[in-house]
């Protein structure tokens, strides 16, 4: 079976595979993001006070907020290595297209940092007294708009990865991105507090996500062709 | 029907068109803005409501309507960068960029110190305010962007990704900043309705728009006609001009 | 003239603090960057000059050594 009769299955497991094998092995790469996912939100109640109404007031907004920065965090790992020893410049030679193999690292990527943060928020949110009534809606947000976050930003770091230091550039490219996100996230899940009906909100993410599922691959390959330039 | 346009995809021709440009821009951006502000100033009469402070107005809402009109400039030139491969549309997109943040930040500036007055706070996070910030950011980020790159021809093309992707981006968060909180007044000059202000604020409101207007068409002139010199300094027509410049130059210094 | 005396011009109905600050830090920044794109264009000029002044005088030191090579050579073979 040569390279170039492999289907588009096939080749998008391949990648995935690999990146999950690697990120096994480099098992800091999953833990550290967490780690500072649950520090961030520890130190909102340290900052503010304890008091359990103000806590459940900005609940939404911290995890969320927490969730972007442990995403960008992330983010580095995605291209750099690949960048350094090489293999970018040969999976953008391959004749397979960018397209799937983009989108296969970018799956990984959300599997690796997204999936533990769903799984561990609603622990977090125990933390910050957030109403019973939003943890359904913690949940389904998260769950579709971390996908969105990693989709854009693999952007970010494609058009940095070529640049030295490029990691400080990231946040200010990406962060304003991740608005919509974040805006029509927390207000999802305020509404949800309130006990009325937020499937307004999921639609705009998940209108978000598959935009995004769409678009963002193609964006991540012409702007790797540039930093490998 | 595009072929008149053709020419101008030469970078002779157009350093030499924008250099023709500039001394009409000059004079008129000069002549309209002079009146404007005056007129703005001195002669427009105060608002029923705000008093004199509404006279920020003539240079707050032409500040913000121009930085996001730049923003779509700037993304016309990344798509027929990308797509048509034309090299002078990346050196147009570098010369826009810091046209735009400045007048983005102008907006921002002149809405805070109208906002303290009108609602008692310098900042408040309406929905017209927060988008302009964050295309602020946007301004900055592709400002970086182009300046972390030492290939000038790869730097185009990244801040041109960017620039498209903050475009598709910049209606998303439009709206949903607009939908998470609505304090600003609305519209009050429409291209197609009669507008909402009096015939009074009405002409001084065009004279300093168009102004303003013209005024960053003369700075983007000078900036591109900069950016082509850059981009094309091997070239013999480049260097005639240079050697043109400086033997006027030492001229002007001997006498 | 909406304003009878220069000293109410100043003082925009008691808010002569935020329409000067903002017409004033407008100027400031708009002047900022008008002499900073004029700058601009000067320095690429004078960048672009220097950098061909540097240009001439290698290829003219590149001439004069090759010139004594030749001149060399032709002693030896003569």
């Amino acid at each position: 079976m040569s390279i170039a009769n492999l289907s588009y299955r096939a080749v998008f497991s391949l990648v995935l595979k690999r990146d999950l094998t690697i990120a096994m092995r480099h098992k800091d790469d999953i833990i550290n993001p967490l780690l500072f996912f649950v520090i961030v939100i520890t130190l909102f109640p340290l900052g503010i006070g304890p008091e359990a109404q103000t806590l459940s007031r900005i609940a939404p907004g911290i995890i969320w907020v927490a969730a972007l920065l442990s995403t960008l965090l992330s983010l580095d790992r995605l291209f750099k290595s690949d960048h350094d020893d090489g293999s970018l410049e040969q999976m953008l030679l391959s004749p397979q297209p960018v397209f799937i193999l983009v989108l296969a690292k970018i799956v990984a990527h959300w599997l690796i940092t997204g999936l533990p943060l769903i799984l561990i928020a609603p622990l977090l949110a125990v933390l910050l007294h957030l109403n019973e009534q939003s943890y359904g809606a913690l949940m389904l947000t998260l769950l579709l708009g971390t996908p969105v976050l990693s989709l854009l930003g693999a952007i970010g770091v494609a058009l940095t990865v070529g640049i030295k230091k490029g990691g400080v550039l990231l946040s200010l490219l990406v962060l304003p991105l991740y608005i919509p996100v974040l805006i029509f996230a927390t207000s999802a899940i305020d509404t949800a507090a309130l006990g009325l009906p937020y499937s307004g909100q999921l639609a705009i993410i998940a209108a978000l996500f598959f935009g995004s599922l769409t678009l963002a691959p193609f964006a991540v390959g012409a702007a790797l062709k540039v930093s490998t330039n | 029907m595009w072929k008149w346009l053709h020419p101008y995809a030469n970078p002779e021709v157009s350093y030499h068109f924008c250099g023709k440009l500039i001394p009409w821009l000059s004079a008129l951006s000069l002549l309209l803005l002079s009146t404007g502000i005056v007129w703005a100033l001195a002669f427009a009469p105060a608002d029923y409501q705000q008093g004199d402070s509404f006279r920020i107005f003539y240079i707050h809402v032409p500040a913000a309507s121009l930085s996001m009109g730049i923003y779509f400039g700037m993304a016309i030139a990344a798509f027929t960068s990308l797509v048509w491969q034309f090299k002078l549309a990346d050196a147009s997109a570098a010369a826009m960029a810091p046209v735009g943040a400045t007048f983005t930040a102008i907006a921002l500036i002149t809405g805070a110190a109208w906002g303290k007055p009108m609602w008692g706070t310098w900042w408040i996070w309406d929905a017209r305010l927060t988008s302009e910030l964050i295309l602020l950011f946007l301004y900055l980020g592709v400002i970086a962007l182009h300046s972390a790159f030492e290939d000038k021809a790869l730097a185009g093309k990244a801040a041109g990704i960017l620039t498209l992707v903050g475009s598709i981006n910049l209606p998303i968060i439009k709206y949903s900043v607009e939908w998470w909180n609505t304090l600003h007044q609305g519209s009050t000059v429409s291209k197609l309705g009669k507008p909402s202000m009096s015939v009074d604020m009405l002409w001084p409101f065009l004279f300093c728009f168009l102004g303003f207007a013209l005024l960053v068409g003369l700075i983007i002139c000078i900036r591109f006609r900069s950016e082509i010199l850059t981009r094309n300094s091997v070239r013999p027509w480049v260097k005639s001009l240079v050697a043109e410049h400086t033997s006027s130059s030492k001229v002007a210094e001997n006498k | 003239m909406q304003f009878e005396s220069f000293s109410a011009f100043l003082n925009m109905g008691g808010y002569g603090f935020y329409v000067w600050l903002s017409f004033g830090i407008s100027t400031v920044l708009i002047l900022a960057l008008i002499i900073s794109s004029l700058m601009g264009h000067k320095q690429v000029i004078k960048n672009i000059a220097m950098r061909q002044q540097r240009e001439d005088k290698l290829r003219q030191l590149r001439k004069q050594r090759n010139h004594t090579k030749t001149n060399a050579t032709k002693e030896v073979t003569q």
